[in-house]
């Protein structure tokens, strides 16, 4: 690869149609060694099967992808022998133990047969799944089970560590375990592609993340960036008795938007968000108009408001 | 397609780990079933028709049926391992998936399955041989060669059943498969009576099923009557059934894993 620092991911106008299906409609990203790097984006927006290009098993349709310097068309099994996968379903064979499914899995590398046994043990560890080793897999808990994928995506000491989704549908303790062991890895320089639809998350996990809708690229930046860029920095929440056929309370609270008070306000099926630099002095100004909100609250913005403001939608439905 | 390389090896080695964790109740079956095969129709219906006017070559029932059994078995052994495993593995654990997320392609996956569904025929038939030899069934030595053809049958039945699995959604065609194919020739195949018994339209069906072919020739070598010309023949039947069968799973494989 020579001296050149190179992208370790690199596309640009990728595209995967199905069909006459578009799932990813054009994307440029660009991969830096030792980030951990996110797609942010709802279900169906194309995470998963960006994921599948970047792995090297689905191939692009059309544009140009890169990954670790390769032509994926050409040396996908060279590519893939430096990439640990996480797939967004779990696909441990589970005929097998823990342990077998990591020494299983490290034949396909070409690993010697002693550092797999090896590095199957660290790993086990690693996951806090050692006194399972003799398990099968069948029973666990879903939580472990992502851990023991985990513990295979590493088994051959990858570059890059692609993550589809972590921890959906994990209970928020487990997802707190795989959001600390994800974090150690990254401490230790491996570089992490993640894609989640939890903002929560790609606050925690990511350096740097793309919002993606609908197979686009809708923003990219830092999670602080991008709030900084997309939104204000406090948000106030509102929540009105339901008015049947009466003017609306966001029309009410026009004035405040008119005078600056506000820069913008979002009207979701439940509440009312109300976008300004200065929650509790917008609060004020609210009951000031005679409005009177069942609950209000003051916070500060987050991811999903920026994907709220660039789609005009709410992450998770 | 490209030809499959070390990570064949590797997917079999994946396969024969799982397979130790439930070898017993499978070896069991595989002994299992000859035994009661071989002492119902063997013993009790054997007795009965060497009775008769019996088998052709001046043969016992016994000696006549159990080579042909033995072959049959390795069409059931094949057909099961390449059917509900397959689409298993392709729709409901992922199992294809995580393989090719490593260096393995879906060649790889196909050699590895054909290696592990000849493991599984060739250990069962052996099992068979040894029970077939504690009946008294063998009526020569060289009743061993059964155990090349029930190999080879076994890959000319696993190739087309795996490429007709990776084409699959649902798994109701199994059944259909089951029933409408792999019953009839189990019993119409000439394991149980000379095919020249059928009325003409059955006995070339019979000739068209690779399971004839496979238990003609598995009986041919073990009762020392085989013929060069029609061994050959034989073999080349069964070959071209695993040749064709391989290149449309390889194909099916293909499509359906690279999306
Ligand atoms: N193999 C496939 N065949 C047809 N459509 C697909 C296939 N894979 C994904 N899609 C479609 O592409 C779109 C994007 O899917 P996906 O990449 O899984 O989104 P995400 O992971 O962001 O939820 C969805 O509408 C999905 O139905
Ligand atoms: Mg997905």
């Amino acid at each position: 690869m020579g001296g050149m620092v190179e992208s370790l991911v690199r596309a640009r106008g990728l595209v995967k149609r199905f069909g006459s299906y578009t799932a990813v409609d054009g994307i440029d990203v660009d991969i830096e060694p030792g980030e951990s790097f996110g797609f942010l984006g709802p279900n169906g927006a194309g995470k998963s099967t960006t994921m599948r290009m970047v792995g090297a098993v689905s191939p692009p349709t059309a544009g140009e992808l890169r990954i670790l310097g390769m032509d994926p068309a050409v040396d996908g099994p060279a590519i893939r022998a430096r990439l640990g996968v996480v797939p967004q379903t779990d696909n441990l064979d589970l005929e097998l133990t823990v342990e077998e499914n990591l020494l299983v899995y490290g034949r396909y590398f070409g690993l010697p047969r002693a550092t797999v046994r090896e590095r199957t043990a660290e790993l086990l560890d690693f996951v806090q799944l050692t006194d399972r080793a003799k398990d099968r897999v069948e029973p666990l808990s879903g939580g472990m089970k992502r851990r023991v994928t985990i513990a295979r995506a590493l088994v051959n000491e990858p570059d890059v560590v692609l993550l589809d989704e972590p921890t959906t549908g994990l209970d928020p303790q487990a997802r707190h375990v795989l959001w600390e062991r994800l974090y150690r890895l990254k401490q230790r320089g491996v570089t992490l592609v993640l894609t989640t639809h939890y903002m929560d998350e790609a606050e925690q996990l990511c350096d740097r993340l793309v919002v993606m809708d609908r197979g686009r690229i809708a923003a990219e930046g830092s999670p602080a960036g991008l709030i900084a860029a997309w939104s204000t920095r406090e948000v106030l929440e509102l929540r009105f008795p339901v008015t049947e056929g009466g003017p609306s309370h966001a029309a009410a609270l026009a004035p405040l938007a008119a005078r600056g008070a506000v820069e913008r306000v979002e009207e979701l099926p439940d509440r009312l968000l109300l976008y300004t630099a200065d929650g509790d002095a917008a609060l004020s100004e609210v009951l000031a108009l005679g409005l009177r909100p069942l609950s209000s609250l003051v916070r500060r913005s987050s991811l999903e408001d920026v994907f709220l403001r660039l789609t005009g939608r709410t992450l998770v439905d | 397609m490209a030809l499959p390389g070390p990570a064949a090896t590797s997917f079999f080695v994946q396969r024969l780990t799982a397979h130790r964790h439930f070898w017993r109740s499978s070896a069991l079956g595989s002994v299992l079933e000859p035994v009661l095969f071989l002492a119902a129709m063997g013993l009790t219906l054997g007795t009965l028709v060497d009775r008769g006017p019996g088998v052709p070559g001046g043969v016992g029932y016994l000696a006549f049926l159990a080579p042909g059994l033995l072959v049959a078995a390795a069409m059931q052994t094949a057909t099961g391992e390449s059917s509900y495993p397959v689409l298993g593995a392709l729709k409901w654990d992922r199992l294809y998936e995580a393989v090719l997320a490593t260096p393995a392609r879906p060649a790889d996956v196909l050699a590895g399955h054909l290696l592990y569904v000849a493991f599984r025929v060739t250990t069962s038939a052996a099992a068979f041989l040894v029970v077939l030899v504690l009946f008294g069934a063998a009526a020569s030595p060289l009743v061993v060669l059964a155990l090349p053809v029930a190999l080879l049958t076994g890959l000319a039945f696993a190739a087309p059943v795996t490429a007709m699995a990776a084409r699959l959604e649902e798994d109701a065609a199994f059944a259909a498969l089951q029933r409408f194919l792999i019953v009839p020739m189990f019993l119409f195949s000439g394991t149980f009576f000379p095919v020249a018994q059928l009325p003409v339209a059955l006995e070339w069906f019979a000739y068209a099923t690779p399971l004839w072919h496979g238990v003609a020739l598995a009986r041919d070598l073990a009762l020392e009557t085989a013929e060069a010309g029609s061994a050959l023949l034989h073999v080349g039947y069964l070959l071209l059934w695993t040749a064709a069968g391989t290149w449309l799973a390889a194909r099916a494989l293909q499509r359906r894993l690279v999306r």
